[in-house]
């Protein structure tokens, strides 16, 4: 509970960093007060992310860090072992695996929501009647719950009794084990994830398209171009940075993607749509003897990769302020 | 653009809606299904023997369930706000030395992945003793919400006007006063977008509600959901309508207030 009793020395350290003396004493008073009130407002915001931000990924980098068991959750006294968990980890036959299936997912599921949700926004920049009733429809997938997207795709993709086999069978198509055959489970959350994030990048790049002066198209319509001609030539270069943005922020999100996955297969059949996250989780949760060290260690691994991209997303925005 | 030229397009866009909303059709119908048949092959396209058993089996069973969700979700809310609004006003207006290194580290927040922060609130949790407890469940939703609530807080009452704030102190308002009755009331739309996000956040969370809350009355519905598939499998009229139940905040949400839900995907991508 020291975490509470630093804020206010945390404020008086603000507070003592005055402006250079060089100011007038009045002038000095009020920034000091200025600094002191504008820190005054950010207090509740800096104590709550000490304690539910900074301390949980401490607790959690110091879980990585030991022996951990729930008795010694219970009883204290967890000795510390250094890199042994990540150790244990890296050579973990699941690991070469994960990183696979982590790497495919987020790749596949960003190339295709992107391509879909880009030729949809295009589309959708023609109006026509119901056109914005149709795209405000089209954000359904992604506020519903994600439980309730994994478990509505669940029964569709149901071997026996599902939709989908049901339309393949009447098609002529042999029917799949969507979900419980190593070969098709991880293209099955594949497809669920893509769903899902098509709503964002449509969303997103359409509001970067209105953006596009008319005059632009007018011009190039007036030189010949064609529609084709008029999207690689106009629209794509205009649109790169909005495109850099989405396809980052898609690519953090799709990294943390855990929900649909572990709802859907648990990583399974045999580790085939195991990624990092539920991996983690599984290591952490998921079994009758938790190994938290583990679970804790592949999950800061998570966290590295996340932030990585993370700093790349804000070196863009900043460049982006700065034309 | 004459009305003729443009009628495909309608007819294209309502077939790619209908294409993409077909899980949601699909739910709504397995909801009405009687169990019998329910795995009739080929299924029946629409609920033509329709039965409401699976949503008699909700309010039976998953009544308390939906009560504990809008409870944290309404908590969230208040606890989101409060803690974010005053934050942005801090960012947008006061130029806070510290300033850079604050947003910095709120764009990382959003980055950790939920799985990590569930692992180290179980920690936490374990050993204070307090798993299974609402509050703990909100203060850990809450973590969802409260970077892009900054966020949302700063980039709008940045473009409130110094005119505004000025005048008022003048007039000798302090800077509480400014924020009082003059920011926040300005900042309408942007506690809307803040409050409509952190909600449904809350209510659609799985990953801490799982691990910070076992059983007992006080599941979320997402628990409920959860719980239900691996319970009875066989159920799937039951499972479906509790999916549907699960989903009416998002549709609200979409129905009321469109321009909030837009203006939230869009934060923080696009430069204003």
């Amino acid at each position: 509970m020291n975490d509470v009793t630093r804020a206010p020395a945390r404020r008086r350290t603000t507070r003592g960093e005055n402006p250079a003396a060089a100011e007038g004493r009045v002038r000095s008073r009020r920034a000091r007060s200025g600094q002191w009130a504008a820190w005054a407002f950010l207090a509740p915001v800096t104590v709550y992310l000490l304690l539910f931000y900074a301390y949980p990924l401490y607790r959690n980098l110091d879980l990585s860090l030991r022996d951990y068991t729930v008795r010694s959750f219970v009883q204290g006294g967890a000795p510390f072992a250094g890199l042994k968990n990540y150790r244990t980890v890296l050579h973990d036959p699941v690991f070469g695996s994960a990183l696979v299936h982590t790497l495919v997912f987020t790749l596949v599921s960003l190339a295709f929501q992107f391509t879909i949700g880009m030729a949809l926004a295009v589309f959708f920049t023609r109006h026509f009647r119901l056109s914005a009733t149709l795209r405000a429809l089209f954000l359904v997938p992604w506020l519903l719950p994600l439980i309730v997207s994994a478990s509505t795709w669940s029964w569709m993709l149901n071997s026996d009794s599902g939709v989908v086999n049901s339309v393949a069978r009447s098609l002529g198509v042999a029917p799949v084990n969507w979900l419980t055959s190593p070969q098709w489970s991880l293209i099955s959350v594949v497809i669920v994830n893509i769903w899902i994030g098509i709503p964002f990048n449509l969303v997103v790049l359409y509001s970067g398209l209105q953006a596009i002066p008319a005059s632009l198209y007018e011009a190039a319509a007036l030189d010949g171009a064609n529609g084709w001609q008029r999207f690689w030539r106009v629209t794509f270069p205009l649109l790169r940075p909005v495109s850099a943005i989405t396809l980052l922020l898609g690519l953090i999100y799709t990294l943390k993607v855990f929900d649909i996955i572990w709802i859907m297969t648990k990583g399974g059949p045999a580790d085939s749509s195991t990624t990092f996250a539920t991996w983690s989780y599984r290591l952490g949760f998921g079994n009758l003897l938790p190994a938290f060290g583990p679970g804790a260690a592949v999950g800061n691994l998570l966290i590295v990769i996340a932030v990585a991209f993370g700093l790349i997303y804000i070196r863009i925005q900043r460049k982006q302020r700065l034309t | 653009m004459t009305g003729k030229a443009t009628w495909w397009r309608t007819g294209l866009g309502l077939v790619l809606t209908a294409l993409m909303l077909f899980p949601v059709y699909w739910m709504i119908n397995v909801s009405f299904t009687r169990d019998t048949d329910m795995r009739k092959t080929p299924p029946d396209w629409f609920p033509l023997h329709g039965t409401v058993e699976g949503y008699r089996a909700v309010f039976h069973q998953q009544l308390p369930y939906l009560g504990t969700s809008l409870l944290v979700g309404l908590a969230t809310v208040v606890l989101t706000v409060a803690l974010s609004a005053p934050a942005g006003y801090s960012m947008a207006k006061l130029a806070p030395r510290g300033r850079g290194v604050l947003s910095f580290v709120l764009l990382i927040a959003q980055m950790i992945p939920g799985i990590i922060m569930a692992m180290g609130f179980y920690a936490i949790y374990l050993s204070l003793g307090v798993l299974n407890s609402p509050v703990g469940l909100v203060i850990a939703d809450s973590t969802i919400a409260v970077p892009f609530g900054v966020l949302i807080f700063t980039a709008f009452m940045s473009g409130i006007p110094e005119e505004l704030v000025q005048a008022a102190t003048i007039d000798g308002a302090g800077r509480f006063r400014v924020f009082w009755s003059i920011v926040l009331p300005v900042s309408r739309n942007a506690i809307v977008t803040v409050s409509l996000f952190s909600f449904l956040w809350a209510w659609s969370d799985f990953v801490f509600a799982n691990t910070l809350v076992g059983g007992g009355s006080r599941r979320p519905i997402t628990l409920g959901i959860y719980r239900y598939i691996g319970n009875n499998n066989q159920q799937w009229n039951a499972i479906m309508a509790t999916a549907v139940v699960a989903s009416i905040p998002a549709t609200v949400l979409l129905v009321l207030a469109q321009r909030y839900v837009a203006a939230g995907v869009t934060a923080g991508a696009v430069k204003d």
